[in-house]
């Protein structure tokens, strides 16, 4: 571990509590009252998950083109993260839409595109997992493809929804809601960071010990 | 070259399959019954849900794509196969296109069924623009085939490959699914609205062009280690 | 190893070389030169021998891939049963069909992985008199075996390899059998799987 992790850990920690604290305090939003609050986890989850997703398919595409190892690993540990963030988001939002508007989801290009990113993430842990060897470079080929796909599944669920409008719930999401968001959002950020750097280094570390392994017969 | 190879890999993959025909069979039998299973579970007082035709045809493509790519490809596993063609001088690409066409062949021949089956049950003029209706099954079938092609082929080494393939492919040809059966359920209404159909279409043709491109491009080094 | 040589796979440390070049930098035209017989055969059991054959030449980019294919049938004594689906052939047939599908190119290197198994003593004297005769035309022999009896006489130079680790290079070996057991006993209470080529 490096040595700035276990502050940084204790840091995050300690903004985690605080938090909430600077949630409570934050002004209420006109509409919704208390529920409104829920935003505070809802938007830099959804950050951090696009965040994930983007990590994960940049260094899916250098792995699958150069074949560095140190990549796969980033691509793995960012896939898991964009999994576990998706889920936070993917939870929080409808929690949020059902107590603000009335339903628990909404064909909505914004959520659909955000679930089927959510999906191909699950799709890549899960051939990561099952494929058994070789499924490294066979995960990168999933997110390169799943990172090309984002811009048609966008166009599509927009046009579909056009053709046959409904009113949207879904608000333009406010970003200068001040001081509890931005914090949220470093909280979230830093979190995101901690967890990505302890999950790549596990994978170093395994990667460390197989070599050893192999030498072991020398 | 590549056109000879790719013809190369077509004819055999032909002669093969025509000697047993055993991929056909299965794969339009199996659309048949995908067909009744949602007639079973959809029709309601011998009538089919407004607009469900489209859905289940696209399904039953989608369904009975993915039996055929594993079982395509389950045969080159056979005697390893696969790594032969890979290990020839012949371009990659060039062995995945042929690949790709003999599956775009026999899911054409599955719709050849499917279409007027679901017609049939489900009270749906389908062929009532055969020329759009061609188009947009062409292109989806390319863009689903394009995709699939290279997923079954990279799958073929991996352990849970048949379970893995749906998993992996679903996700991403849902622009192709979306587009197909909005297309198609167009095409179903009294009133065509061609200028629908053709954004559907345009965006079907930007699929298989982007995806088809991506799979040329990342065939070879997916392939090989 | 086989794999390694065949460029399916990447070396993890170190590079080959062949010849003049190395590995990577030629792609088709390597693998162009490159002949390979492996364990799973690589015929398709649905096409008949010459198809396959036929195939496959064409694939190679062989000049008349026709009349390759027949002389290949001529050469693996299985003119007469040309049009006979492979999944038909006994294990022997198929092997020499495999044998003359990896060498129907001409390559000028060519990696054989246990080509004696499951033949018997006229197919193996056969396959022997073979890779002689491609000895004597100057292709590189690259033959995995278990089979060091029939290995006999074979060799130019002799790699024997224990848990995947090359322990002992002999140029030009004799009684290869009796050579074998010895470096593998040298240190006793290690048992790996023996492979020599």
């Amino acid at each position: 571990m490096p040595k700035s992790f276990m502050p940084l850990a204790v840091v995050c920690g300690l903004m985690f509590a605080v938090s909430p604290i600077l949630i409570a305090d934050a002004p209420y939003e006109s509409t919704m009252g208390l529920v409104q609050k829920i935003f505070y986890v809802h938007l830099p989850s959804a950050w951090m998950f696009l965040l994930g997703a983007i990590v994960c398919g940049i260094a899916s595409v250098r792995f699958l083109f150069r074949g560095d190892p140190r990549q796969d690993r980033l691509a793995w540990a960012a896939a898991e993260l964009v999994v576990l963030f998706g889920v936070l988001t993917l939870v929080t939002g409808p929690l949020w839409a059902r107590k603000a508007w009335g339903v628990w989801w909404q064909w909505d290009v914004r959520l659909t595109a955000s679930l089927m990113g959510w999906m191909v993430a699950v799709a890549y842990l899960l051939l990561r997992k099952y494929g058994g060897p070789g499924s490294d470079k066979l995960a990168a080929g999933l997110a390169l493809f799943g990172m090309a796909n984002v811009p048609f599944i966008y166009i599509s669920v927009n046009y579909w929804r056009t053709i046959h409008p409904t009113t949207s719930v879904v608000p333009t999401l406010p970003t200068s809601f001040g001081v509890p968001l931005w914090f949220s959002a470093a909280t979230f950020l830093l979190l995101f960071l901690l967890l990505l750097r302890m999950r790549v280094r596990l994978e170093e570390q395994r990667a460390r010990v197989d070599a050893l392994y192999l030498s072991m017969d020398a | 070259m590549f056109a000879h190879i790719v013809w190369l890999v077509l004819r055999k993959d032909f002669t093969i399959e025509v000697r047993s025909l055993e991929i056909a069979y299965t794969t339009i039998f199996f659309s048949i019954s995908c067909v009744l299973v949602f007639a079973f579970a959809l029709v309601q007082e011998g009538r089919a849900p407004e607009g469900g035709a489209a859905g289940i045809l696209w399904i039953a493509i989608a369904f009975a794509g993915t039996l055929a790519l594993g079982r395509t490809f389950e045969r080159e596993r056979q005697a390893e196969t696969l790594r032969a063609l890979l290990l020839a001088p012949a371009a990659r690409p060039a062995v995945y296109v042929g690949k790709l066409l003999g599956i775009i062949i026999l899911l054409t021949a599955a719709e050849a069924v499917l279409v007027p089956l679901v017609a049939l049950l489900f009270q749906a003029p389908l062929f009532a623009h055969p020329f759009w209706l061609v188009l947009i099954l062409l292109t989806g079938t390319i863009g689903f085939a394009a995709v699939g092609t290279l997923f079954a082929a990279m799958l073929v080494r991996a352990r849970s490959r048949d379970v893995l393939l749906p998993v992996l492919l679903y996700p991403i040809t849902v622009p192709v699914i979306i587009a197909g059966v909005r297309a198609t359920a167009t095409l179903l209404e009294p009133e065509v609205d061609t200028g629908v159909l053709q954004v559907w279409f345009a965006l079907l043709v930007c699929f298989d062009v982007v995806f088809l491109t991506l799979a040329l491009w990342t065939f070879e080094p997916l392939m090989t280690d | 190893m086989l794999a390694l040589l065949a460029t399916l796979l990447r070396p993890t440390s170190g590079t080959i070389r062949y010849g003049d070049h190395a590995a990577g930098t030629r792609g088709a035209a390597l693998r162009a030169s490159i002949g390979v017989l492996g364990h799973d055969l690589f015929l398709y059991p649905e096409l008949t021998a010459y198809e396959n054959l036929e195939f496959f030449a064409g694939l190679y980019a062989v000049g008349d891939r026709r009349a390759a294919a027949a002389t290949a049938l001529e050469a693996a004594g299985l003119a007469d049963r040309g049009n006979d689906p492979v999944s038909s052939f006994s294990r022997g047939m198929r092997q020499r069909v495999a044998l003359e599908r990896a060498l129907i190119h001409q390559p000028r290197l060519v990696l054989l992985d246990e080509p004696f198994t499951g033949l018997d003593d006229a197919s193996a004297a056969a396959l022997g008199r073979r890779l002689h005769a491609l000895r004597a035309g100057g292709v590189i022999v690259v033959l995995a075996t278990h089979d060091l009896d029939l290995a006999e006489g074979l060799l130019d130079r002799a790699v024997f390899l224990r848990d995947g680790r090359i322990v002992e290079t002999v140029d030009r070996p004799q009684e290869v059998r009796s050579m074998y057991r010895e470096i593998m006993s040298r240190r006793a209470g290690r048992s790996g799987p023996p492979g020599a080529a």
